[in-house]
């Protein structure tokens, strides 16, 4: 119980740290230039494909259930509902814990392991600074704009699949999408992912930047970040939709 | 304590452990500036460590640790990297950044250290490259260069800020006969031209009696012989008479 609690300490105390250092420059813009696009960028495609995917398998699901109750004209409805409030940002957010909470994970590890973080120390460079704050802060920039990604990919998938069965017109399916979606269904959603972001960021560096034993190491922090960065997005999805619904009430579904 | 202007590095009363186990016990030496120091000793006694304490990589548990008139053992973080800059370390894997080119690992310390114009770091990096002889490859990336260019690329960057003082981890380690001479005339260059102040960790004694000035004996932590060669030689530790001896 102590270990688990000292555990606790040091990551708050690391993500505090990345706060704090986030003010203090010198600013890595070129640092995180890279990082935006070896996190975000490079995510898109991933991003895409499973929000395309998962908009249509949700489409196919729901709609017999939908026409059944002489609801088919609400499939559009319930598509971006379901996808702009829960479906697109926890998913992407769990895509994200995989692909790059890995990444980081493992490319900090091998870095500390093979001396390249002290190298960098010798040089007189904040390393904390150099290697850390850059990508904890890409993730909180690049999940929001992921979101919207995997949010679209979804809607656009379920007008696919309702156009195959249905023949409904892109106009029309779009109108009825959007005819039930506030801004509170919209906003505070996706930007919630920005908290995803940093707890991905800070769990995943914090197991890389302090790795030891060597090759061995290197999997424990990809593995422990993904796990981790994984089981605090879906704990810390519980407390945001909370908080949303007193600060917005009545949007939920 | 403060050191006298001759004096670039002094270790008083050094020890470090590792959880239970110590590595340095109560080590003290003094290195004068423009001297090189080859530290020798059998593997696992404490030798990279008491390198890594010199540049403030990791802190001592007790002892004090001298650079020039700076106590490091007593500085904070920003003043340490002011120290620090005063310093090169060429680590025995080269530890070079293996996301960038070679030239990027050499110019990110000038761009950050430095006020230098673009083509002044593009000089310095062209000028510190062509002494390793690595001139023509600074477009390569880490993993694209051989041991022995790594080796030299590693000292490349530790000799990019124009440190006073040069730590080399086991610059010979792992290269063939011919290379590992190259790498020993690097330092010696370094020693004799810009009276750079260098400390050597080796197990080659035949590069350290070329490189170095005086010698540092160490076994499982202490420090047990310390002076010129014929000093180790003829000191009461069978150890240090043996690693100084140069082999048949």
């Amino acid at each position: 119980m102590t270990k688990v609690v000292e555990f606790i300490g040091k990551v708050s105390q690391f993500g505090f740290q990345v706060i704090a250092d986030l003010f203090r420059p010198p600013f890595e813009a070129d640092q995180l230039r890279r990082q935006l696009a070896e996190i975000g960028s490079q995510s898109v495609p991933l991003i895409a494909a499973s929000g395309f995917a998962l908009g249509a398998v949700m489409t196919l699901h729901t709609r017999s259930t939908l026409v059944t109750f002489g609801a088919a004209a609400e499939i559009p409805t319930v598509q971006s509902l379901a996808f702009f409030i829960e479906i697109g940002p926890l998913v992407a957010g769990l895509l994200l814990a995989g692909r790059v909470g890995s990444g980081i994970g493992a490319v900090l590890a091998n870095m500390r392991v093979t001396e390249q973080i002290d190298g960098i120390e010798s040089l007189s460079v904040d390393s904390f600074k150099f290697l850390v704050v850059p990508r904890v802060l890409a993730c909180v920039i690049a999940l929001p704009l992921l979101t919207l990604f995997m949010d679209f990919s979804g809607l656009l998938a379920g007008f696919v699949a309702e156009y195959g069965a249905s023949q409904i017109s892109f106009h029309l399916y779009i109108t009825r999408a959007f005819a039930s979606v506030d801004w509170a269904n919209f906003v505070p959603p996706t930007l919630k992912t920005a908290v995803f972001g940093f707890l991905i960021g800070t769990v995943s560096a914090y197991f890389g930047y302090t790795a030891t034993e060597g090759a061995k190491g290197v999997g424990k922090a990809a593995t422990n970040s993904v796990v981790l960065s994984s089981l605090l997005i879906i704990v810390s999805d519980v407390v945001l939709v909370k908080c949303i619904a007193l600060a917005f009430p009545g949007t939920a579904l | 304590m403060s050191l006298d202007n001759h004096t670039a590095v002094s270790l008083e009363r050094v020890s470090k452990s590792f959880g239970t186990k110590e590595v340095l016990h109560d080590v003290s030496f003094q290195v004068a500036a423009g001297e090189a120091l080859c530290i020798l000793g059998r593997s696992g006694t404490g030798k990279s460590v008491t390198l890594k304490l010199i540049i403030a990589l990791l802190r001592p548990d007790a002892g004090k640790i001298w650079i020039d008139q700076d106590d490091i053992t007593t500085l904070k973080t920003e003043e340490l990297s002011r120290v620090r800059r005063k310093m090169g370390f060429l680590f025995q894997d080269a530890a070079l950044f293996d996301s960038v080119t070679l030239y990027e690992n050499l110019a990110l310390p000038l761009l950050r250290l430095t006020n230098k114009s673009q083509d002044e770091i593009d000089a310095s990096v062209d000028k510190v490259l062509h002494q390793v002889g690595l001139a023509a490859d600074k477009k390569m990336m880490p993993s694209e260069l051989s041991g022995g260019m790594r080796k030299r690329a590693g000292l490349a960057r530790a000799l990019v800020l124009e440190p006073k003082i040069l730590l080399a981890d086991e610059p010979s380690s792992g290269l063939d006969r011919i290379t590992a001479s190259e790498i020993d005339e690097l330092l010696l260059q370094q020693k004799t031209e810009r009276q750079t102040t260098v400390i050597v960790v080796t197990h080659d004694v035949h590069g350290a009696r070329r490189v170095g000035d005086r010698f540092a004996v160490f076994d499982q932590g202490h420090l047990v012989a310390h002076g010129t060669a014929a000093e180790v030689e003829s000191s009461d530790s069978e150890t240090a008479r043996q690693l100084i001896s140069l082999p048949c």
